[in-house]
């Protein structure tokens, strides 16, 4: 695209500690507008973090982050506007239909009366769930709850989207579906796609630019390609394995979370 | 406004397409106003002191909005631990008004309670003093399950498991509600008793709602109203600071 460069997303210095625990350590970079990028990494090595810092989440311990123009921890309200998200787990009231999950984030986010009925019909009728509007959501497959997160995320019309690891537990088919959606904001609407995965082959595919984290540090920047390049690899994986190493890591919290929580891990070494 | 009424709109759908729930937090209540109301209250004749459950009646109003309210404050433990709570938390909105719309919304439950409580007791035989008492006594009982369902949300917003809150719960419910006034006459009780029932806001909240239902009080109607006032805002501010501090 032949248009000039804004930057819609960017982190500079940004740090994140836990007690004497450094999760994020001085992280920075710059994502533009339509871009889809992705933020890859092992267990425990800052993503889950980094993401919870740029949607208000949590408060960085130092450091510079914008969203949209807007600094994260000064204007918060209106940071928070800019971005649509699909958090890592679920987060849908089970006990509403899934008009009415729609309808409150509509409400939350402050969209006109009038004009709530229409987007919620327009998102629901594109993942394909207009005709299961009226049922509960406990009554939901995962892959329809995945759809509706998506489309709810995205009622706000936000400039940013933020999806953490959404394609966990999903289907060939949903996943292709989500993608070539997700592709189609980014390309069309100009929207900003900011993922992590741990599926390399999913980031090559589409993703434009690409960051791997480990031990809270940015290790590499780049495309597919730079990336091998930078590594002398021939695919992600390889150069991903290269640069983080093939051992495991040891997640703090073993509980439902996959990723690393720093803090639940702490929370959790104090009651013990 | 808007959202406001939003997030309480959100309660009082849970609310309706929980039956369990409902019946769960109605049958103790209806337990007590049966066992006390009949099986002390014949003693309670005997013994000089009047209708029983004329006295008991305000009491069990109170115990139910109790329960319901502190019990209500689960949801925010559950949006918690099932993940919805991200989905508040991330919105353009202060956290104090998504605490304020929802717990609006547990406060309205516990009314519906209150007063399905009170048409109960009518049926057994209760009659208010003056009906016109009752619209006071209905916005006593409006500020009574605001500040309890503020306490509930403070609590559920300061543990992590349904155990803990349990635990906390059967540590604070029960303890308010026996050391209170709501069973039994504070003017005869022994003296710890008294002083322990004098600190007890709860004792106040039932004071209140029997000087307005049965026209028997034992602080008079001033300090009830203080001391609920003083209770309301101390646990509007125990919940904004709780559930400020929650991190996902």
């Amino acid at each position: 695209m032949a248009q000039i460069a804004e930057t819609v997303i960017s982190a500079k210095g940004l740090v994140k500690q836990f007690g004497k625990i450094t999760a994020v350590d001085g992280i920075s970079f710059k994502i533009q507008k339509g871009e889809i990028f992705a933020f890859l990494g092992p267990n425990g090595a800052g993503k889950s973090t980094t993401i919870k810092m740029l949607t208000t989440m949590l408060r960085p311990t130092s450091g510079r982050l914008r969203l949209a123009g807007h600094d994260v921890t000064k204007e918060q309200a209106s940071a928070r506007q800019a971005f649509g998200i699909v958090f890592q787990d679920p987060s849908l009231d089970e006990e509403l239909s899934a008009y009415e999950n729609m309808e409150l984030h509509a409400t939350l986010y402050g969209i006109p009366k009038a004009k709530r009925a229409g987007r919620v019909r327009e998102l629901m009728e594109l993942v394909e769930l207009w005709s299961r509007k009226d049922s509960m959501v406990k009554t939901f497959s995962g892959g329809m709850r995945r759809r509706l997160e998506i489309a709810r995320g995205l009622v706000h019309e936000p400039r940013i989207l933020f999806l953490d690891e959404p394609t966990l537990g999903l289907d060939t088919q949903t996943r292709n579906l989500m993608w070539e959606y997700v592709q189609k904001l980014a390309h069309e609407k100009g929207m900003t796609i900011f993922f992590t995965t741990h599926y390399l082959d999913e980031a090559e595919a589409v993703a434009e630019r690409i960051a791997i984290i480990d031990h809270g540090k940015i290790v590499a920047s780049g495309t597919t390609a730079e990336l091998c390049r930078q590594t002398k690899t021939k695919t992600l994986e390889a150069s991903y394995l290269k640069l983080t190493g093939p051992t495991t890591r040891d997640e703090a919290d073993s509980g439902d979370n996959s990723g690393l929580n720093f803090k639940t891990a702490l929370r959790n070494s104090r009651l013990r | 406004m808007d959202i406001l009424y939003a997030l309480w709109l959100r309660q009082i759908r849970r609310y309706f397409r929980n039956g369990s729930r409902l019946l769960g937090t109605l049958g103790q209540p209806l337990l007590l106003l049966l066992a006390l109301g009949y099986g002390v209250g014949s003693i309670y004749k005997q013994a000089g002191a009047g209708d029983y459950l004329q006295f008991l009646v305000p009491g069990i109003i109170t115990q139910t909005v109790l329960l319901s309210g502190v019990f209500w404050g689960v949801i925010v433990l559950m949006d918690k631990r099932f993940g919805f709570l991200s989905e508040l938390l991330v919105a353009p909105v202060p956290r104090a008004r998504i605490l304020l719309g929802s717990a609006l919304g547990g406060a309205t439950i516990s009314i519906m309670q209150g007063l399905i409580v009170f048409a109960i007791a009518f049926l057994l035989g209760f009659r208010p003093y003056d009906w016109l008492l009752v619209v006071p006594a209905l916005g006593i009982l409006i500020v009574v399950c605001l500040a309890l369902a503020c306490l509930g949300a403070g609590i559920a917003s300061s543990v992590d498991d349904f155990q803990g809150f349990q635990g906390i719960n059967n540590l604070l419910i029960l303890p308010l509600f026996f050391l209170s006034s709501a069973l039994y006459p504070l003017n005869d009780v022994p003296a710890a008793l008294r002083i322990i029932s004098t600190l007890n806001p709860v004792s106040y909240m039932v004071d209140a709602l029997r000087f307005l239902l049965s026209n028997q009080t034992h602080f008079g109607l001033e300090k009830d109203l203080v001391v609920i006032a003083v209770t309301l805002l101390a646990s509007v501010a125990f919940a904004v600071n709780r559930f400020n501090r929650i991190q996902m």
